[in-house]
């Protein structure tokens, strides 16, 4: 039995890495002084959440509990130096942007802990689909936070998209704000921890409005507790 | 053998399986991925290389055509510096090496610089810093054009005493709210020209060496 809205909603909203768990905060913090370098490291760790997922599922029933720890790391470590090894060889100017970051995917804690709460107790199926789910969260964060930084830093969207995207991101620069001076503070690491206060806060916000009409809330939402 | 002995055993066992799996598919990836990974590296360094040397200047391969030196007075740094050379049918046409920065307003900023075989300075680019943004970052071409001022300059134009940013009594500018930034890069700058200026004959003496570097 899986309760594919429920995942969806876990990963997208209700128990987002990024505002409600808190995982995997120091390359949150560190890379999203832009749209771009989020998004980059978003989808990477996205695509570790989703093999180390499917992988852990796969094995959950041989594996007995206490080498779990040890397998799980393996593999996480294995999943995250192949994305490392692909993304020099196929995205060799974005990996030279985000460079420590990437392998230091192996140490963001959301891993290790949907492999242990999540995926080494459901199928194949629902446990990939969770790894997406909790990885477009994350990306999600690391896209507005970045988005955010970017824009109040330097004025500008999306600088710098061709490092992700070759030629067709050469145009997708925009200069949001002419002639703008840049607020550094955005742009360093204070900016992120304020960025990041200030959408946990909203986030909260917005789940206190819509608990607070309970007309509005979807049945779903109820009784699903977060793992 | 008791169960629990042989479950340890099929868990070491197992564990084994798991660690030369992961190993192994680590290694087809670094196997099939090698060639290219190179070639991205190769490439990275000759645009660098030919943002400072322009390509039509010489007729040699840059990359091939590569010794290392030592001068932690002059380049600012104890490691081997790769020296490049650019020569046209056999003659010396220039040299680009990457000098360091040590005392920049956050550690040490890594620089690559083009200098003609007359000692003119044919290009000047930072490769790697961790100065201010919006500040000290001023030294990257890509947001201002003050690293392009020194094209052109040698340690007579201006003078070696004027070798300096404007706050210390010499010719070039400083940023913005930043004088400590400039004033190291051009310092660097006039080191690196200072020992091209010494060791001119024996960099284009010296045999190449075998092997790429970073």
């Amino acid at each position: 039995m899986s309760d594919w809205r429920g995942i969806a909603a876990d990963g997208l909203w209700r128990n987002n890495p990024g505002l409600v768990q808190l995982l995997g905060l120091c390359p949150l913090l560190a890379v999203t002084s832009s749209v771009v370098n989020g998004l980059g490291l978003g989808l990477a760790t996205t695509a570790t959440l989703v093999i180390s997922g499917v992988t852990v599922s796969a094995v959950r029933r041989i594996v007995r509990p206490e080498i779990r720890i040890p397998v799980f790391v393996l593999v996480i470590a294995c999943a995250v130096t192949t994305i490392e090894l692909l993304m020099q060889a196929w995205a060799y100017d974005l990996y030279r942007v985000l460079g420590i970051f990437v392998p230091l995917i192996v140490t963001n804690c959301a891993i290790m802990g949907r492999a242990e709460a999540f995926a080494s107790r459901n199928p194949v199926p629902a446990a990939a689909f969770d790894g997406l789910a909790m990885g477009l969260g994350f990306t999600a964060v690391l896209v507005v936070l970045g988005a955010l930084r970017e824009l109040s830093g330097q004025g500008t969207l999306f600088d710098h998209a061709e490092l992700l995207l070759g030629p067709l991101g050469e145009g997708l620069r925009v200069q949001v704000i002419e002639h703008y001076r840049g607020f550094l503070v955005s742009v360093l690491p204070p900016g992120a921890f304020l960025g990041l206060g200030l959408l946990i806060a909203l986030k909260n916000v917005i789940d206190a409005r819509r608990g607070a009409r309970p007309v509005a809330v979807p049945a779903h939402a109820h009784g699903h507790g977060a793992a | 053998m008791d169960a629990g002995t042989r479950n340890a055993a099929f868990s070491a066992l197992l564990l084994a399986l798991f660690a030369v799996a992961g190993a192994g598919l680590v290694a087809l990836t670094h196997a099939l991925t090698r060639e290219r990974v190179l070639a991205n590296e190769r490439a990275v360094l000759e645009r660098a290389l030919h943002e400072v040397m322009p390509p039509e200047a010489h007729d040699n391969d840059l990359l091939a055509d590569r010794i290392e030196v030592v001068s932690p007075e002059l380049l600012g740094t104890r490691d081997p510096v790769p020296v490049h050379r650019a020569r046209r049918g056999g003659r010396p046409v220039g040299v680009v090496l990457t000098p360091v920065a040590p005392d920049g307003y956050n550690g040490r900023i890594r620089l690559i610089v083009g200098i003609y075989a007359d000692g003119t300075v044919s290009g000047v680019r930072v490769l790697s810093h961790q100065e201010t943004p919006g500040l000290g970052d001023g030294i990257e071409a890509g947001k201002s054009g003050w690293i392009l001022g020194f094209t052109g300059r040698s340690l007579g134009d201006p003078p070696l005493e004027r070798w300096r940013v404007r706050r210390d009594g010499g010719d070039f500018d400083q940023l913005t709210g930043a004088t400590i930034t400039p004033r190291a890069v051009v310092k660097a700058v006039r080191n690196a020209l200072i020992y091209f200026r010494d060791h001119r004959d024996e960099l284009f003496a010296a045999p190449a060496v075998e092997g790429e570097g970073r």
